[in-house]
């Protein structure tokens, strides 16, 4: 049975997360929502083209975990990745630009919203097809553990993904190797528009876990610093060689499944979307540093300003840059 | 109970009216559940949303979750699924969303299904129909935008058919679902939206066999799927300089009637074959092959090919459009073959 991260700690010191990382967790979350709402709208205008899968909602788990993460750890992400990807450091500015399909995007336009990666920063992509990143992150994970050094991989995959093969042979892989990997379970509560009691019997996918020797922990998904807290748990065991850990957070996305509304099939209900919006990550984040001191309204208020602006620049770079010239089109088909 | 797929596969001839190629796709469907209790859709999404391309829209409401079934996101089990199933007699359409998909369900469709037939000395048969979206256009980038039909049409056990308009998504689906045997449906994403003239009964276009969509006498073009509007527009544009494409819709690549084909090549003595995916590798290569095979002597011209250059497919629209094969370039092929004495 997986383990519920208990709200309080036996230490009262742990429970003190400190200013810093209370500041750096709220950055981050502020960077994702603002990003990802900016997205939405250029989606909803029509500058965009392809697919979207906003982040929306989610924030405290990428935030959570990556404050917990060196830039040496590596990650995959899903079809839902802006948010893991802006958490872990990718420039606004090659995000955008990939968005809009410039050449000087973070895939050189050649990817797109699902496809976004910086391996610089341990990125190693977002992924159209569901499950797989999952594998990539376990060899990820051996070539640290090969190589005798001690950075870790971390995978991010929602509670739909983990009905595919690949999730269940990674997992015994992962276990049965010891690797330092941490699987982290997003649990919106949805595989596009089948709700978790339609596609699965389990309440807690961190069940799942315990068929691969794996242990567990279930942490709520809205709060950044509990995510935090059960990430750096986990990090700390799998740098110290103890093998990999599953984390699920239960969370909520609030934008549609793709792009931001477009609901002709009422698969959940407003009250329910409004219900986890109370709850919202980064409000629940700030009352509290409000609350104990940790911040003030005013520099609270300026992590938000300050992230506009970089957004509003990046988005006029991105509009400003060179589309990719078609005599390039089989650049990096083979490179190397 | 008779079985479907003893029923005349005709289009008969009724009242007709312009019907979207979803819509078409999913008449033909509905039109062939009420006509067999075996047939039944599996597949992510299908039942309450309708399908995220809108393919099975409304048929929960008619056929009830016994026969519409929303389920995980579990491809190999799902094909396995159908596989199963239609080994014990049922008419599964297992739903695979984007044609990419199939990398995670290879096994259950090309070692199983193509093969069970054969494996079991013909004692089994596997009635099973797989439908997916295949073709790029949509800024759906390298993952969700593939043709694969050459991975498919290369083994042997699978039929392969690819609409190039409602009226044939219509009798194809209706074909796919009576055969005996796995078929795989591409239905193309761009072309989802687009009308033409579909009957409102119920009609089956029978498979592996090719259809003249213009009749021409100095180029034969071969178009797959969305190609053959491309070639087709092609065609227009060179008949007002007098110059008469023929344009051939193979409909079924697996199995593929090259009779029809080289009966064309041998008339206009030029050809190009064209389709959406990767040049290399693809189906061009084989129809030229058996043409050459066949009709060598009657060649004017080498057979020309036309399709994706080989990569990936990019996200960037102008990438894109570079990408895939178009009107323009189908007209500078036949231009070139021309310019052959
Ligand atoms: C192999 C595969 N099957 C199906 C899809 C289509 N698809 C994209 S996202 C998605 C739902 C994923 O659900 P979940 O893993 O819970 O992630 P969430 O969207 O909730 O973040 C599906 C079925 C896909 N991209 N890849």
């Amino acid at each position: 049975m997986a383990q519920r991260a208990s709200k309080k700690s036996a230490d009262p010191a742990a429970n003190q997360a400190s200013a810093q990382v209370v500041r750096d967790l709220h950055e981050r979350m502020v960077r994702i929502r603002l990003f990802e709402t900016e997205a939405g709208k250029l989606m909803e205008a029509g500058k965009l083209p392809g697919f979207l899968h906003l982040y929306v909602g989610q924030e405290a788990v990428a935030a959570g975990v990556m404050a917990a993460l060196r830039d040496d750890d590596q990650i995959t992400s899903t079809h839902r990745g802006h948010g893991h990807a802006v958490a872990k450091g990718v420039s606004f500015k090659h995000m955008y630009s990939e968005l809009y399909g410039r050449v000087t995007g973070a895939c050189l336009g050649r990817g797109g919203s699902m496809h976004i990666n910086d391996v610089s920063l341990g990125m190693l992509g977002a992924n159209g097809i569901v499950g797989a990143g999952i594998p990539i992150a376990v060899g990820a994970a051996f070539a640290a553990q090969y190589r005798g050094e001690d950075n870790i991989a971390v995978t991010f995959f929602g509670d739909g993904a983990t009905n595919i093969g690949a999730f269940h042979e990674a997992a015994n892989m992962a276990a049965i190797l010891h690797l330092p990997v941490l699987f982290i379970c997003e649990n919106n509560g949805y595989a596009e528009f089948t709700p978790q009691s339609k596609h699965m019997l389990i309440t807690d996918v961190a069940d799942r876990a315990a068929s691969y020797g794996m242990p567990s922990v279930i942490v709520d998904g809205m709060d950044a610093v509990a995510v935090h807290q059960a990430t750096v748990e986990a990090v700390v065991r799998a740098r110290a060689g103890e093998g990999p850990m599953f984390i699920e957070a239960k969370t909520y996305r609030y934008y549609d499944h793709q792009g931001v509304k477009g609901l002709r099939h009422p698969y959940r209900s407003d009250a329910e979307v409004e219900e986890w919006k109370a709850r919202d990550a980064i409000d629940l984040l700030e009352a509290s540093a409000l609350a104990d001191g940790t911040a003030t309204r005013a520099e609270l208020d300026d992590t938000w300003r300050r992230t506009r602006d970089e957004i509003a620049e990046a988005i006029a770079y991105a509009e400003a840059s060179p589309l990719p010239d078609t005599a390039d089109l089989l650049l990096n088909v083979y490179s190397g | 109970m008779t079985t479907v797929s003893e029923a005349p596969a005709v289009a008969p001839d009724v009242t007709s009216r312009k019907l979207t190629y979803v819509k078409a796709f999913n008449e033909g469907l509905a039109q062939v559940m009420r006509e067999d209790e075996n047939v039944f859709v599996a597949g992510e999404d299908v039942a309450g949303y309708g399908g995220v391309f809108r393919m099975f829209d409304n048929l929960l409401d008619e056929f009830g979750p016994r026969r519409m079934i929303d389920t995980p996101i579990s491809e190999a089990a799902l094909v396995g699924l159908g596989v199963g199933a239609a080994a014990r007699g049922l008419r599964p359409v297992v739903d695979l969303m984007f044609m990419d998909f199939i990398g995670v369900c290879l096994d259950q469709i090309v070692n199983q299904a193509a093969k069970m037939k054969y494996m079991f000395g013909g004692s089994v048969s596997v009635p099973l129909t797989i439908t997916t979206a295949s073709g790029a256009g949509l800024g759906a980038a390298a993952q969700h935008s593939q043709s694969l039909e050459a991975w498919l049409a290369h083994v042997p056990g699978l039929k392969v058919v690819m609409p190039c308009d409602a009226y044939t998504a219509k009798g194809l689906t209706v074909s796919a679902i009576r055969d005996n045997n796995p078929v795989v449906v591409m239905l193309n994403k761009v072309l989802l939206g687009s009308k033409s003239e579909v009957p409102e009964q119920i009609y089956g276009i029978p498979l592996g066999q090719a259809h003249t969509a213009r009749h021409g006498s100095d180029v034969t073009v071969i178009a797959l799927g969305r190609m053959v509007g491309e070639a087709l527009a092609a065609a227009e544009e060179l008949a007002a300089e007098g110059i008469e494409v023929e344009v051939i819709d193979p409909r079924t690549v697996q199995p593929l009637d090259t009779e029809t084909m080289i009966a064309s090549v041998r008339r206009t003595n030029r050809v190009l074959v064209v389709h959406e995916a990767v040049t290399f590798g693809g189906l061009g290569g084989e129809i030229a092959a058996q043409i050459q095979d066949a009709a060598f002597d009657y060649l004017d011209a080498p057979v020309l090919r036309i399709g994706a250059p080989f990569s990936p497919v990019p996200f960037s629209p102008v990438l894109e459009k570079a990408y895939v094969p178009d009107q323009a370039r189908i007209v500078q092929g036949c231009r070139r073959l021309l310019e052959r004495s």
